[in-house]
């Protein structure tokens, strides 16, 4: 279906080719998952199947692509609408019309189509990707999920051979990211489509894929995923665990893995943490916000520790971001106090809020406006009233080899990220807030965020950390709340809140049961 | 007649669909064309009645259908803006002085403007309906923004114009993006302390908005392209000459046309018939472009007799308007000394523009909406 043949590329100004000497050989009707470190080229490879690279990136393209055998070198990616399909990562960003029968029809109206070709296919694919209720609705007004759904079924009427999704479920919640994927795999099955996605937790992806593809250091390896993920840099929990018991060949999902779990032999239980009771720093009680008639959070209380991570979990729009905003002080609040050491942010002017707590919001990037990084650092210092050179001294040591004069943007996802954690921590806030922040973040930056997290509260600070991310929560969280509705609905140790809920459950615990989170805890028993 | 459910009037057998754009627009702007021709407020008024029960019989659920409320209002501040500046600098003006105000002096320089005073009936009359018309022509295109879904509108252009069209409707949907994103920065400023005043604050505002803005069209432009966006069109070079001379030479007949039909002393074989062949050339040129297009539309609106009905009800209160105006100038255009008078034949060309609320087809209302209710 697609080949590469001896690809290389360059961007425009990049030192080094950001893809080189890349041979891969796609074939039809599979599923094909593209994984790799943050960075690593990922995008650029799934761009240059429909000609997005270079067509719209710029830069140096040598060797050739070949889409059913045909080279579509110099091809602009119109062309090649109705052979291959693309979604990008964030559907409302693509959305040319603003209701889904319109939307899904734009593509077959480009082709010149006639009438009663797309009226059926129009009702044709909303029938499969299950979305006929939602037709004449509002793209706005739809939850994440089905936006994304309805982005794959915009492309989908085009009848494309391929379809090439670039991280298609990275702002969805657990469930939601479940639908996108199951809708994928029925694709594959019914319709003999050959799906092409790149995503960072690959755990929910690689029992259905057929075929992986590592992008490691600009270069490409390809093969069945059980082969391939014996050594690759990035892996999912249930890969590391059976790597770490040995077991040949690796189980790729949860099943195969329970059914190998016997070889383990009786493992002695993990301790249950018990929760010594630490001083609370933040105490919220009975926070309600409200927008318009919409009851976001509803009369919650909130209690961060002193050394403790507490993670907000909870589908999207169930309240979480809401509450923090609220938490912190510069969001509304309609009824409810905050007390951190006896003040309330939400009376306090926003220098003194942003030292009593720290928040990091889901678009990081928002508090960036200086050309280069030092610029950054050194108005972040005039702005808390710290000594010169603090806030470059907390990202070296969060990030460290960031050069002082390259620009906020060109920096990685997980460097604009340790580049924002500082500006906050410069202020000495005794409580940090993050909203969303493994967002786009490969399994190595990761472990690298959940380090930082120690050190903050190894350091007598308390974090509230609100994420989708249920193998990152099970690593760094101490505490769990659930929200739902603006509600929660549950609220305790980690492992007793995650144990309880089949949604949230972490892949460890699913094998080896719920007294089981992380695949250090399983190192820790075996040792 | 029969009633439905919501307890809009509906003609037995017609089903509910929407009716095209294009036809709300005419029928109210024929309503704004006879407005803007009166002084009688009797008939203003009627018309803007006219307009709010046809707007309340057919308009939809749909966000844009609920904004008519605010066209009223707006209505309401024209007329109130119009009443207090006659109050400020009414001077002048027949019929008894109403009250008088104490009047304040202005230097030298200002000489001629004379700051209350006291109040004729006459000028504020006057300025009543003169607010009063200016409302009511406002009103009547908030009428047909009510009814018709304006970007359909603007789908319906000819081929020819299918890429402002896109443009047009690309740039709408960015607006609210663009007022969120400003939102969230403005937020997100205050997790960084003091927000600084100036040049500075606005920079901060500013940078992230406009870089966020950047990487959306470009996104946007990925995903259109990648979608197909602009496959067809390639024109050839003959296709090419041969539309612009057309479209040339339309522009220059109409601009000749118009000009010799403003100046009396041109000679009159240019003006209608240049106004004529410059027209017919324009559309011959539009026909030429949109020919090479290879593109097709999805479920177009298409002209019925419901469509029909209510464009010709709005032309017909126009025309109708327009030849009382000419025989009877005291009913349409009273001067204010002498009052409104009325006849029957001005009530009922304003009626003819109630026709749409009882002959079009009602608008095909989401079912879960009812539902709801």
């Amino acid at each position: 279906m697609i080949e590469l043949r001896g690809l290389t590329f360059r961007y425009d100004g990049a030192p080094r080719p950001a893809l080189r000497d890349v041979d891969l050989a796609l074939p039809e009707g599979e599923l094909v998952l593209v994984a790799g470190r943050t960075g690593s080229g990922k995008s650029t490879l799934l761009g240059t199947f429909n000609g997005l690279v270079p067509h719209f990136s710029g830069g140096e393209l040598a060797g050739d692509v070949l889409v059913d055998g045909e080279s579509i070198r110099g091809r602009a990616p119109r062309e090649l609408a109705d052979r291959i399909g693309y979604v990008g990562q964030d559907p409302l960003a693509g959305f040319v019309s603003d209701i889904v029968e319109d939307e899904l029809a734009y593509g077959m109206e480009q082709l010149g189509l006639d009438a009663r070709t797309m009226r059926r296919r129009v009702e044709e694919t909303l029938d499969i990707l299950g979305i006929a209720a939602l037709r004449s609705r509002p793209l706005r007004t739809l939850s994440g999920g089905q936006q994304q759904r309805v982005a794959i079924g915009a492309v989908l009427t085009m009848h494309p051979r391929i379809l090439v999704l670039d991280e298609p479920t990275s702002a969805l919640d657990p469930t939601a990211a479940e639908d996108v994927l199951a809708t994928l795999a029925r694709l594959v099955d019914d319709l003999g489509l050959t799906v092409v996605l790149a995503e960072h937790r690959m755990e929910r992806v690689i029992p259905f894929a057929d075929r992986l593809v590592l992008v490691e250091d600009s270069r490409v390896r390809d093969g069945s995923p059980a082969e391939l993920l014996v050594d690759s840099a990035v892996a999912p929990p249930v890969i590391e665990l059976g790597r770490l018991a040995g077991w040949s060949p690796l189980p790729l999902s949860v099943r195969e893995a329970r059914r190998a779990k016997a070889s383990l032999g009786a493992l002695p239980e993990p301790v249950a943490v018990s929760l010594s009771p630490a001083d609370p720093v933040l105490t919220a009680t009975g926070i309600t916000v409200t927008y318009g008639s919409l009851v976001a959070v509803r009369e919650v209380d909130l209690v961060a520790s002193a050394g403790r991570v507490t993670a907000l979990m909870g589908r999207n729009g169930s309240g979480k971001s809401s509450l923090l905003w609220a938490v912190q002080g510069t969001g509304k609040r309609r009824s409810g106090t905050v007390d951190v050491d006896g003040r309330d942010p939400g009376t306090l002017s926003s220098s003194e809020a942003r030292a009593l707590v720290g928040l990091v919001p889901q678009t990081a990037s928002d508090l960036l406006y200086l050309e280069t990084v030092d610029q950054e650092c050194s108005a972040s210092d005039d702005q808390a009233d710290a000594p010169a050179g603090t806030c470059r001294g907390i990202l070296d040591r969060l990030a460290p080899g960031i050069p002082g004069d390259s620009h906020p943007r060109d920096l990685s996802e997980g460097q604009r990220l340790s580049l924002v954690l500082s500006i906050v921590l410069t202020a000495r806030p005794r409580v940090i807030a993050l909203d969303e922040p493994t967002r786009g973040l490969d399994y190595t930056a990761k472990a690298e965020l959940a380090a930082i997290l120690g050190e903050l509260t190894a350091d007598g600070r308390s974090v509230l950390l609100a994420s989708h991310d249920v193998e990152f929560i099970a690593h760094v969280a101490d505490e769990c709340v659930v929200l739902a509705d603006g509600e929660v609905v549950s609220a305790g140790p980690t492992a007793r809140v995650l144990a309880e809920s089949p949604a949230f459950a972490p892949q460890v615990s699913k094998i080896l049961g719920p007294a089981w989170l992380t695949v250090d805890q399983v190192e820790a028993a075996l040792a | 007649m029969a009633t439905q459910g919501s307890g809009r009037l509906v003609i037995g057998t017609v089903l509910p669909r929407d009716l095209h754009p294009g036809a709300w627009w005419i029928w109210s702007l024929g309503l704004a064309a006879a407005v803007s021709r009166m002084a009688n407020p009797v008939l203003i008024v009627l018309i803007v009645l006219v307009a709010c029960f046809v707007v309340l019989a057919r308009r939809t659920e749909a966000p844009w259908a609920l904004s008519f409320r605010l066209y009223l209002y707006l209505g309401l501040l024209i007329i109130t803006i119009r009443v207090v500046f006659r109050i400020l600098v009414g001077g002048s003006g027949g019929g008894p002085v109403l009250f008088t105000l104490p009047r304040i002096p202005l230097p030298e320089v200002a000489r001629g403007i004379e700051l209350l005073g006291p109040i004729h009936r006459d000028s504020l009359l006057a300025g009543l309906y003169d607010g009063m018309r200016l409302a009511a022509i406002v009103i009547c295109v908030g009428a047909a923004n009510t009814l018709a879904n304006p970007k359909r509108l603007l789908k319906s252009m000819p081929p020819a114009l299918y890429e402002v069209g896109t443009a047009i409707v690309v740039a709408l949907s960015v607006f609210p993006q663009l007022a969120e994103s400003v939102q969230r920065v403005r937020r997100a400023r205050r997790l960084r302390g003091d927000p600084g005043k100036g040049i500075g604050a606005l920079r901060r505002i500013v940078v992230p908005v406009l870089e966020d803005a950047l990487e959306r069209s470009m996104t946007l432009a990925a995903g259109m392209d990648a979608r197909g966006y602009g496959r067809s069109g390639q024109a050839s070079r003959a296709d090419r000459v041969l539309t612009g001379t057309l479209m040339l030479a339309g522009l220059t007949g109409l601009c000749v046309g118009t000009y010799a039909y403003l100046d009396h002393e041109a000679p009159r074989a240019l003006a209608w018939p240049m106004l004529a062949a410059g027209a017919v050339l324009a559309a011959l040129g539009f026909v030429v472009a949109g020919r090479r297009v290879a593109r097709t539309r999805y479920r177009p609106d298409r002209w019925r007799a419901g469509e029909l009905v209510a464009v010709a009800s709005g032309l017909t209160v126009a025309v109708l308007t327009y030849v009382i105006a000419d025989r009877r100038p005291d009913v349409i255009l009273p001067t204010v000394a002498e009052g409104p008078t009325l006849t029957v034949a001005a009530l009922v060309a304003v009626m003819i523009g109630l026709v749409p609320a009882f002959l079009t087809p009602p608008p095909a209302l989401d079912p879960m909406a009812e539902v709801r209710r």
